[in-house]
């Protein structure tokens, strides 16, 4: 099993490689004039040629290139452009919000998910099963930043429940940083009130987060769990006469979950990436809006930053992913 | 459902074209999927002549009606007016011919760049194979909207640019498909059968092998398309990509927020016509999977 990381985490560096030369050659090749653009409207061509001078963008684009990977090893991920703050204590300072809503939305996807998959599954081809189905693809379909406008609509500015964006107002002291999650910083520091008013920050960002992969999931795990239903040993636990409940949970229910686990993966790297527009919609201060601020102003070093974490975050996600097949299904073995 | 009386009789069954009348009365057993192909039926034809049955085409073309700003939806504005006093309905409904047209080019594009890849990866094998699949898991471990994102803002605003930027993070879900399904056909007796007459190794992979892949990259294509609207709408609603007075239907959803609570009607078109549009693509690609894909049917 250790060996079974090692490996994979070897196999990262490549990968790592990879990113870093893709998005470069984006960042560099493409036309427009970030330099200028940074530098204003009213900046002379002088002040301009300082400004490119200065970030190393006069040199030739691998020497660019050897100078950002000489960095990158040392933690350094560059310096933005537009307000000339390290790359890497921005994204330090950002990703705490983003993991924290990709996990609490995944939460509730998962905990939702999949017992409604499973339960569609045992009542397959009946009515509530033809209706959560149709429920489903309309839940994949519905666009989160629009299901976020409508939940602000709804539950901020009609009937005043929740906040309508944000993480904390700023009359709240936030508590002492431990791990970025407000949530569980506020729980750590025995501040309740503080707690429930993060809660109800992060709750419609999170909902309108979840409703793709709780869709997802539960179509996942109802079709493993119809698959699974239909094995031998099912029979024979039926033939047994053991309690159906029981059946379903103990040996249905556990090897359905393996196969939905990898979706889970995939998703939770897709989600990573795809928080930009519900922070957008909630004013989340996450990556997504640290990037799409960079982007609009191609300020590419931020951007490059972004990609290469949330990158690396996606097969880190997946590892650990087949990692948990192990667990709950001894017979995979990792070679 | 009274469609029995559709089942080809037994002669026709054995023709060259059997799989495909069976698949198309499979398909017209399921509600669903008549639903969904009239859903995008209603969709394509907003796409074509949804500028010119727009209520109010000068609204469409950026006129500006200033005394009628924020009116509510009335009979003469179903869906009520926005800031600049333009009829919502005939914004959204013009709005439709970009949104789908540029969904159907991402798609298309990905399509062709994927099948390309996909395709001499597992044609050719060995190191090509090698390097063309580490470029593809490479292109998926990017985040794909944060990619489309940084190359639209590259490129410049437009309908083109933005196609272009989507399609570029689009591409590997295909190169993994085509590739699966040309490892299989490689084997396949015709496979050989046309080696031995002489056919040349490009002959064989795009009129031997590639057509007979056909069938699961049109169930990708048709999943894809909703998921291809919804990026463009999500480019839009950022603020990259086409730019006002082209309506399309992100854009129209940005700009209503500001005017949230009290406009309210200003979102509700765009929004719906998005959700309205994806389902339709989604229950379609749906049961398409399920007459056309064996494999996943259950």
């Amino acid at each position: 099993m250790l060996y079974f990381i090692l490996r994979r985490c070897v196999m990262l560096i490549p990968v790592l490689i990879g990113l870093t030369l893709v998005m470069f050659a984006i960042a560099r090749l493409l036309p427009g004039d970030p330099v200028g653009l940074a530098a204003g409207p009213n900046a002379t061509q002088e002040e301009i040629a300082a400004l490119a001078r200065e970030f190393g963008l006069d040199k030739p684009i691998w020497v660019q290139y050897a100078n950002y990977v000489g960095g990158l090893l040392q933690g350094d991920l560059g310096t933005s452009l537009l307000t000339r703050r390290p790359v890497a204590a921005d994204i330090a300072a950002f990703l705490p919000a983003t993991l924290e809503l990709v996990i609490a939305a995944m939460t509730i996807a998962v905990v939702v998910g999949i017992p409604l998959g499973l339960v569609t599954a045992v009542w397959r081809n009946r009515w509530p099963d033809y209706v959560s189905q149709v429920l489903a693809i309309g839940a994949i379909s519905m666009p989160r930043f629009f299901l976020g406008l409508l939940l602000q609509l709804c539950f901020a500015m009609w009937l005043m429940w929740l906040p309508l964006g944000g993480r904390l107002p700023i009359i709240v002291f936030p508590p002492p940083t431990v791990t970025g999650f407000l949530t569980i910083d506020t729980l750590i520091a025995g501040d309740l009130e503080a707690f429930w008013t993060a809660l109800r920050h992060l709750a419609m960002p999170a909902i309108a987060m979840s409703l793709s992969p709780l869709a997802t999931i539960m179509r996942m795990m109802r079709a493993s769990t119809i698959e699974v239903m239909n094995q031998d040993y099912v029979m024979t636990a039926r033939a047994l006469g053991l309690p159906r409940g029981k059946i379903i949970l103990k040996y249905v229910a556990r090897n359905a979950v393996s196969a939905t686990l990898t979706v889970i993966g995939l998703y939770f790297g897709w989600l990573l990436g795809g928080t930009v527009l519900v922070e957008t919609v909630f004013d989340w201060p996450g990556l997504g809006l640290y990037a799409t601020k960079a982007i609009i102003s191609q300020d590419m070093m931020p951007v490059i930053g972004v990609a290469l974490v949330i990158g690396l975050l996606f097969v880190v996600a997946n590892l650990i992913i087949d990692l948990a097949y192990g667990v709950i299904n001894p017979k995979v073995r990792y070679s | 459902m009274t469609e029995i009386a559709e089942t080809p009789p037994i002669e026709m069954l054995s023709t060259g074209n059997d799989r495909w009348r069976r698949a198309l009365f499979r398909f017209r057993q399921s509600k669903l999927s008549m639903l969904g192909a009239a859903m995008v039926a209603v969709v394509l034809f907003f796409t074509l002549f949804g500028t010119v049955l727009a209520p109010y085409p000068e609204h469409v073309a950026g006129g500006v009606a200033t005394a009628d700003r924020f009116l509510p939806p009335s009979a003469a504005h179903p869906f009520g007016t926005n800031e600049l006093g333009q009829d919502v309905l005939s914004l959204v409904m013009a709005g439709t011919t970009v949104s789908v047209l540029a969904g159907f080019g991402v798609v298309l594009i990905g399509t062709v760049i994927g099948t390309l890849v996909g395709g001499i990866a597992g044609f050719v094998g060995s190191w090509t194979d090698e390097v063309l699949m580490r470029l593809t898991d490479l292109t998926l471990t990017i985040p794909g909207l944060i990619l489309a994102m940084a190359i639209a803002a590259a490129l410049g605003p437009g309908f083109t640019n933005m196609v272009i930027a989507i399609s570029l993070s689009w591409w590997p879900g295909y190169a993994r498909l085509v590739r699966g399904e040309v490892l299989a056909a490689r084997e396949e007796v015709y496979v050989t059968a046309a080696r031995a007459i002489g056919a040349s190794p490009a002959r064989i992979l795009f009129r031997h092998i590639l057509p007979n892949t056909v069938s699961p990259i049109i169930v990708k294509m048709s999943l894809d398309m909703g998921f291809a609207i919804l990026t463009v709408a999500g480019l839009g609603f950022i603020g990259i990509g086409v730019r006002p007075p082209t309506p399309e239907w992100g854009t129209l959803l940005s700009l209503s927020r500001a005017y949230m609570p009290d406009y309210w009607w200003t979102a509700m078109a765009p929004g719906m016509a998005m959700f309205l549009a994806v389902f339709g693509f989604n229950l379609l690609g749906d049961g398409l999977r399920d007459i056309l894909d064996p494999k996943a049917r259950r």
